[in-house]
């Protein structure tokens, strides 16, 4: 294939398709070869899977670690938007908070398991404030930049319509940062998957991070520790997908102009 | 009313004295503080616009002129001098006038029929439908109603904005260069269409060109700017009736006359 060259219908597909075979083929043979009796078989991984789904683990596991996901994240959003809407809109606010928020930034939120154990207490709360510290920094930047990079056209357009401050956001600004706080969201999304794993490793008894540690814990069931690895790729996975859906509406699609 | 009656008229009522002034600058000056030098951009314009009359202004790019536009909407405050409109000093932005951008001034998460209606949220739905429809048809956009500005082309966009602007009634359009970015003959036709919209609406209109003909072929009156600090060199009343003949004599002696002032020698 070219690189221009567009691929056909059955290309689009069988490709991938090829490459994941190939991968588990290499996976399997180098397990068969090496006589490994730790490391498990993609056979071993999907009889775990089986396993775990007919105790009815698996399903409540995922539904654990999207749930805490969920209350983090959208918690998060809800403060973070209106917060970076507010400081990308007064400058003077931005220049006293903005330092503050490049330090706290980049500490890891394993970083702070410890702090929001002595705060929360282990258990549910402290996985979830782990998920909205990590999804909190991402949102509240890209909605402040996005505030800042709203063409001043467009705000003296809205101006001249006779907008009042607070409907010139509502109508304006807002709407125009939108595609940015969109790619904030879904950046955010993305470390809040990353972050709830680990949470669960450590704070909580149950969710897919939670099935890691212990598959490995009590008996050493490599199995159903990869078996959790799959699950907890496809569902990031999926949460990715749907949310390009969202880019795609008409709304904001024009603020991906690369993808149209 | 013909456009050639509506000047007749015009003419009439100038004769009379009894045209009145829609807009006009005092000693409009403009420095603009920079890294270590300031840079003067417009140094006292005094200018007066009659209600209902076309104006361009004329002039070399990044001379100032649409810095000048931009004071006169109330978007930027000048440095010495003011701007009144309609007797009344200008200290901001007012639907009553409205400013069409340079291109990509629509808004492009809001539908056609969203953007004509930005500015009509103080009408009751009906009223606000029924006047999204009559714009909608005035510059030729049916249609497109339900469709955002990426799916349309330039000359529909700029057609768009035109049509947002006018749909909450201003009585006067600043115009900064908006047909600048279409190719030459979208140009075209926007400018009929512009003149057309003109004739049947009848609004004051400042437009800001560093094109020669279109500033010739729609202007009564051109305003030849200087380059930085702008001046106003001269102004020039184009008195020949619309549709104009542009291979009159009378035009190219006009269009001619500007490219002197401007110091261009006509010859490629």
């Amino acid at each position: 294939m070219s690189p221009s060259a567009q691929p056909m219908r059955w290309e689009k597909y069988a490709w991938p398709l090829f490459a994941g075979a190939l991968l588990l083929a290499t996976w399997y043979f180098s397990v068969k070869w090496s006589h490994t009796k730790i490391f498990p078989s993609p056979f071993d991984v999907g009889n775990g899977t089986a396993e775990l789904i007919h105790k009815g683990v698996l399903a409540n596991y995922v539904l654990d670690s999207l749930r805490r996901v969920a209350l983090g994240y959208l918690g998060a959003a809800l403060l973070a938007i209106p917060g970076g809407l507010f400081l990308g809109w007064y400058p003077a606010a931005a220049f006293v908070v903005n330092p503050t928020i490049q330090m706290l930034r980049p500490i890891s939120p394993i970083a702070w398991i410890p702090v929001s154990i002595i705060w929360f207490g282990v258990g549910d709360m402290a996985a979830i404030y782990l998920i909205f510290l990590s999804s909190f920094f991402p949102i509240v930047v890209a909605s402040m930049n996005g505030v800042r990079n709203v063409p001043s056209m467009y705000r003296r357009a809205g101006r001249n319509f006779g907008l009042s401050p607070a409907k010139l956001i509502a109508r304006v600004v807002f709407p125009a940062a939108l595609p940015q706080i969109i790619v904030g969201l879904r950046i955010a999304l993305g470390i809040a998957w990353l972050v709830v794993v680990a949470a669960e490793m450590i704070a909580v008894d149950s969710g897919l991070g939670y099935l890691v540690i212990d598959s490995r814990n009590s008996g050493k069931r490599y199995d159903l520790v990869v078996a959790a690895m799959i699950m907890i790729g496809l569902t990031g996975l999926a949460l990715d997908t749907i949310f390009r859906r969202v880019e795609k509406f008409k709304s904001v699609r024009w603020g991906f102009s690369n993808e149209s | 009313m013909s456009v050639v009656q509506t000047i007749a008229a015009q003419r009439g009522t100038e004769r009379n004295g009894k045209r009145t002034t829609k807009l006009r600058t005092e000693g409009l000056t403009m420095v603009f503080k920079g890294d270590g030098a300031d840079v003067r951009v417009l140094e006292d314009i005094h200018l007066e616009v009659s209600e209902g009359e076309f104006v361009c202004v004329l002039g070399p790019s990044g001379c100032g002129k649409s810095t000048l536009l931009n004071i006169a909407a109330g978007f930027l405050p000048p440095t010495h001098g003011q701007v009144w409109i309609d007797g009344e000093a200008v200290h901001g932005p007012d639907p009553r006038r409205i400013f069409v951008f340079q291109e990509r001034g629509v808004f492009p998460w809001l539908t056609v029929e969203g953007n004509i209606g930005f500015g009509l949220f103080k009408l009751s739905k009906a009223d606000r439908a029924g006047r999204i429809a009559h714009y909608i048809k005035l510059v030729g956009l049916q249609g497109f109603e339900q469709s955002y500005p990426q799916e349309l082309s330039g000359g529909m966009k700029q057609r768009l904005e035109v049509a947002r602007a006018l749909a909450v009634n201003p009585d006067m359009l600043f115009l900064d260069e908006p047909f600048g970015a279409l190719d030459s003959i979208t140009r075209l036709i926007m400018r009929r269409e512009l003149l057309r919209i003109w004739e049947a609406e009848r609004k004051t209109i400042m437009f800001v060109t560093h094109d020669i003909e279109e500033a010739v072929q729609l202007a009564d009156r051109v305003v030849v700017m200087s380059a930085r600090p702008a001046k106003i060199q001269r102004i020039v009343e184009i008195d020949i009736p619309h549709p104009r003949d542009i291979s009159s004599n009378r035009y190219l002696d006009l269009r001619d006359g500007i490219f002197e002032q401007i110091g261009l020698a006509h010859k490629v």
